[in-house]
């Protein structure tokens, strides 16, 4: 008996080493293929074929009618829906860690909306009400404000999309934070707005920003809900992604390749100094 | 010598009552504010919406909405969207798991650029993916050649949308499984080897039933997004219709063809699905705050 336990016990101790090996490298090997064929190859593709012929081939994309315009009306869009939704996601992220009222877990639900719709179906839905054929769409026409198939349209459509970004970077800072501080300066006099902007705003603005830059990148890239509610009007609604989506169209995919990358390359800089912000902020609250 | 201890000299820095309650009551005020402009945003952009994609999809009737689920078109746009779907997340979710095993348990050279790599995708315009698939399965593409050769039909065909598909979905699984077991340490796992379990035993027993929340979430995440994208999968699908219709592209062609009774019930019914989603999504994340707090 003694020595049976002992040979079973002496086998695993001589085999484990070369199981336990060969399953790490396979494992790990396994992980890294997935990566470099999924992620690495097409990136390369693009960035190779875009600039294969140095900057020629993004200097000709960009001759063509209303590419400059196109790129800043994506970039403008994407800046000013990032910092609504900044203001608005740090009010909501606020009023679902502080505020104990009916119907918060049914808010906090309804923040994460946009994740889950699709976003040619938020497209549909902001058309199915601002729309020119509905009464809110009619009224803002008649005062010469169109809504929908318009630079509003596209704003709106970021709006939508990017909203749960910053109530999700701010929200669990938020918990993490100790209310004693700002129990103390509400003892101490302080007013609502002077204890917020004193004592939650400087915990919270790394989270913030990050919160918006991810929106920012969003923005830049978002497809779905636009083309549907922007109307891609040239020169005037026509995105960015939509340009690189009517060039692949017209058969110029060098072009198009070079204009996708310097989209790819602003979103993904912005993506990456976004979870250096986050992680650095988690390490500081666990110390 | 005596010393009196009297009663210690208080000096009042707090206002007086009535000071406190009219504070009181502006800061109720303030709250109602902050909460109610909250709302009317949400109600601008996300409720509004809401309700006007249903009021336009119930305004033919009960009668048009069944008519139109059960059209040929409509239901084998539905059954590729699920056909992508379950192949995406059958690849994301088993890949994943192990991708993210190894950039947590791990440590060589090169992990952190790896590390890097998952968050790629997110920073992709969905448009992008589809070009990157059309550069390297299209006509005088990387790999076009090898598949022609093969009479394999890569672009403008299930594959392509499979892989575009994949490609979006990469980061979810990865980044809601890492967390989850980097809090769970490796103590559970060590205990149940020393008591002489085997690694599947292990695998079964302690880190599965340890990670399904973040597993789950991850799942269901993958799940919403490949039911909804479109960007790239238009891009590669070349618009057959009938052939590589999916619900998203369905929705789309609708419109352009005025027929947008239909345009709004199958995008209502896409809302409807992903609201599902979303209420899944909701409950393994409360889980999942569970399982990393421990």
């Amino acid at each position: 008996m003694a020595s049976a336990v002992r040979t079973v016990q002496q086998r695993r101790v001589f085999r484990a080493p070369t199981v336990t090996r060969l399953r790490h490298w396979s494992l790990r090997g396994a992980a890294i293929t997935y990566l470099v064929a999924m992620i690495v190859v097409p990136v390369a593709a693009i960035v190779t074929k875009g600039f294969a012929g140095g900057l020629d081939t993004f200097r000709e994309a960009m001759a063509s009618p209303g590419a400059w315009e196109a790129i800043s009306l994506t970039l403008v869009a994407s800046a000013l829906a990032a910092i609504i939704n900044a203001i608005f996601g740090t009010m909501l992220a606020y009023i679902l860690v502080r505020y104990r009222f009916r119907g918060r877990g049914l808010l906090s639900a309804i923040v994460d909306l946009p994740f889950a719709i699709p976003t040619l179906v938020t497209g549909v839905m902001l058309v199915a009400i601002y729309g020119p054929n509905t009464p809110i769409g009619k009224a803002f026409g008649t005062v010469g404000i169109p809504l929908m198939f318009s630079q509003i349209a596209v704003l709106l459509a970021l709006c939508v999309v990017t909203l749960p970004f910053v109530v999700r970077t701010v929200q669990p800072v938020l918990l993490e934070l100790d209310t004693a501080e700002e129990e103390a300066a509400q003892v101490l006099g302080a007013s609502a707005w002077k204890t917020f902007r004193a004592v939650v705003m400087p915990a919270i603005r790394p989270a913030i920003a990050a919160g918006a830059l991810l929106a920012f990148a969003r923005g830049l890239g978002e497809f779905g809900s636009i083309v549907f509610v922007s109307g891609n009007i040239e020169g005037r609604t026509k995105t960015a992604p939509y340009f690189i989506f009517q060039l692949t169209n017209q058969f110029k995919p060098d072009q198009a390749a070079a204009v996708a990358t310097l989209l790819f390359a602003i979103s993904f800089v912005l993506v990456l100094v976004t979870s250096r912000l986050v992680r650095t902020e988690r390490k500081e609250a666990k110390s | 010598m005596s010393v009196v201890l009297g009663p210690p000299r208080l000096v009042d820095v707090t206002p007086g009552g009535e000071e406190m309650r009219r504070r009181g009551r502006r800061r109720a005020l303030v709250r109602g504010a902050i909460v109610a402009v909250c709302l009317l945003y949400l109600t601008v952009v996300l409720l509004g919406p809401l309700v006007g994609i249903f009021l336009s999809a119930f305004r033919e009737g009960l009668p048009k909405i069944g008519e139109t689920l059960t059209s040929p078109d409509v239901r084998h746009a539905f059954f590729l969207t699920f056909e992508i779907a379950i192949v995406t997340l059958l690849v994301t979710t088993t890949f994943g798991a192990v991708t993210a095993w190894v950039l947590v348990r791990h440590r060589f050279v090169g992990r952190r650029i790896l590390n890097a790599l998952v968050e790629l995708p997110l920073a992709m315009s969905p448009v992008t993916v589809g070009l990157a698939c059309v550069l390297l399965f299209g006509r005088g593409g990387w790999f076009e050649p090898w598949f022609t050769a093969r009479g394999i039909q890569v672009i403008f065909a299930l594959p392509s949308m499979i892989l575009v598909t994949i490609f979006i979905c990469i980061p979810f699984v990865i980044r809601s499984v890492a967390p989850v077991l980097e809090e769970l340490g490796t103590e559970e796992e060590d205990a149940a080897r020393t008591l002489g379990a085997s690694t599947l035993q292990t695998l079964f027993r302690v880190i599965l039933p340890n990670i399904r929340w973040g597993l789950f979430y991850g799942i269901a995440l993958t799940t919403a997004r490949s039911i909804g994208e479109i960007g790239a999968v238009l891009i590669v699908s070349g618009m057959l219709k009938g052939q590589t219709e999916t619900a998203t592209i369905y929705v789309l062609t609708a419109f352009e063809e005025r027929m947008d009774a239909e345009g709004y019930i199958v995008a209502l019914t896409l809302a409807a699905i992903s609201i599902v989603m979303l209420l899944v999504i909701e409950i393994s994340k409360r889980r999942k705050i569970k399982e990393v707090m421990g």
